[in-house]
């Protein structure tokens, strides 16, 4: 049984055929061909597949796909821009992370990223601070100190406006 | 092993009516609310038997996701509320604080913007980081089916290990909870947990005091559903010392070796906790 789910994906609308139970992680990997969304565990433990729905930070792989009908999905994909030269733009976390290593293998990045970007948009999400805004996401590299930097240092440029966080 | 989905059907309703006439059908539909259960449960193999039909209540969230106060004082969360709706609501903040820091400590954040309470009461696990709390403060659940409705006490919901008084054409619609009735320096939550973050609790326990000889306390993943140890409320409601409330507490849970903890730890634990609550919050 399949059925057709139409959800916008990165700002643009995207219908996409699949069990209504598929993992939203696979239809982004396998159907739109979003190879940046990172399985770890498949249960809700890494962080790895954190995606944002509808403005909040969510798990893809425990997102079963018939739920985003109507609803807008971002994954990492969606955070660089379009710069006036023509040129792709990182978002400023994505430049904070290569720029204080906060990213080795890279499996946990996109979903640390995409954690990251859901609180900086909306802080009172998580009163414990970026702590508590992350301690979903595991990381078997880093030592997470790298990563808190890296947020922190997005805090920062955020704050003296070097950028402005979509 | 990974499930092959091929072997399952999902409904996909579009409100809570259609909902339910799916469920008077006489077919036996499993309802997926934020579909972090059964999402595990997929991914392990563990959909069940070949044929069993899944159905999303997503769509029914314009009716039933809610968190609101009702003209009465008591507190409405929507069968569709999600943890984050609930521990950022300000009544909630202002009245239920145990509700807050339960549902704080449930999963990531990313579990919290997707799972919701009702999914939790209805799957039965008895480590649910929220029920205890739910008990203290009392809570009923609305039962709807196509043709009516019924109010139970959660206290008398469960009826054994993830079985309950829930029928196959019933969903739980919303958890009430009455007034709030306890200060806040006399109610007491505690998980206890391998790690601060994204653990199952070894032991969870939420107890409180409103002073006038109601005292209230539930505890879970001792016992293979949540309970509220009556007998122990009425002896500390009676002045009961910490050792003798222990004896009878001990009658009263039934915690066991599992992949979390052993029988010793928990109840090591247990004991410990409930000296902690009765220093706390005992005149
Ligand atoms: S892959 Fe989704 S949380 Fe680990
Ligand atoms: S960089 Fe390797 S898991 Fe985080």
């Amino acid at each position: 049984m399949t059925t057709n789910i139409t959800f916008q994906l990165n700002g643009r609308e995207k219908t996409v055929q699949a069990h209504p139970m598929a993992r939203l992680l696979d239809v982004l990997r396998q159907d739109c061909s979003l190879t940046g969304t990172k399985e770890g565990c498949g249960e809700g433990e890494c962080g790895a597949c954190t995606v944002i729905i509808d403005g909040r930070a969510v798990m893809s792989c425990m997102v079963p796909v018939c739920q985003v009908h109507g609803s807008k999905v971002e994954s990492i994909e969606g955070l660089e821009s379009m710069g006036a030269d023509g040129q792709t733009c990182l978002h400023l976390i994505q430049e904070a992370f290569i720029k204080c290593g906060g990213a080795q293998c890279g499996i946990c990045t996109p979903g640390m990223i995409m954690a990251a970007v859901a609180y900086l948009r909306q802080p009172e999400s998580a009163p414990g601070g970026v702590a508590e805004a992350l301690e979903g996401n595991l990381c078997r590299c880093t030592g997470y100190t790298r990563i808190f930097e890296s947020v922190k240092t997005a805090i920062d440029r955020m704050k003296t406006g070097a950028n402005q966080s979509r | 092993m990974r499930t092959n989905l091929a072997d399952y059907e999902c409904l996909t309703p579009g409100s809570v009516r259609e909902a339910l006439e799916q469920r008077a059908t006489g077919r036996k539909l499993i309802p997926i609310a934020g579909g972090t259960d059964v999402m595990v449960w997929m991914n392990d193999g563990h959909l069940g038997k070949v044929g069993k039909v899944y159905q999303s209540l997503h769509a029914l969230a314009g009716e039933w996701r809610y968190v609101k106060t009702d003209t009465e004082g008591n507190l409405r969360i929507g069968a569709l509320a999600t943890y984050s709706d609930v521990r950022h609501h300000e009544d909630v903040k202002k009245n239920y604080p145990m509700l807050v820091h339960s549902a704080q400590v449930t999963g990531a954040i990313q579990i919290q913007n997707r799972g919701t309470l009702a999914g939790n009461i209805a799957n039965g696990s008895p480590a649910a980081d929220t029920v205890p709390a739910l008990m203290v403060y009392d809570a009923k659940l609305r039962l709807v089916n196509a043709s009516g409705e019924r109010v139970v006490e959660l206290s008398e919901f469960f009826t054994g290990y993830r079985a309950n008084v829930l029928k196959e054409e019933e969903l739980i619609s919303e958890i009430i909870l009455p007034k709030p009735r306890f200060a806040a320096d006399q109610q007491y939550y505690r998980k206890v947990g391998t790690r601060e973050a994204q653990a199952i609790s070894k032991v969870v326990f939420a107890g409180a005091n409103d002073g006038k000889g109601n005292v209230r306390m539930a505890w879970g993943s001792v016992a293979p559903i949540t309970l509220r140890s009556k007998k122990t409320e009425d002896a500390v409601a009676a002045g009961a010392a910490a050792d003798d409330a222990w004896a009878i507490l001990q009658t009263e849970i039934t915690p066991i070796d599992d992949i979390r903890s052993t029988r010793d730890y928990r109840l090591k634990v247990s004991q410990r906790i409930l000296a902690d609550f009765l220093g706390k919050v005992h005149q």
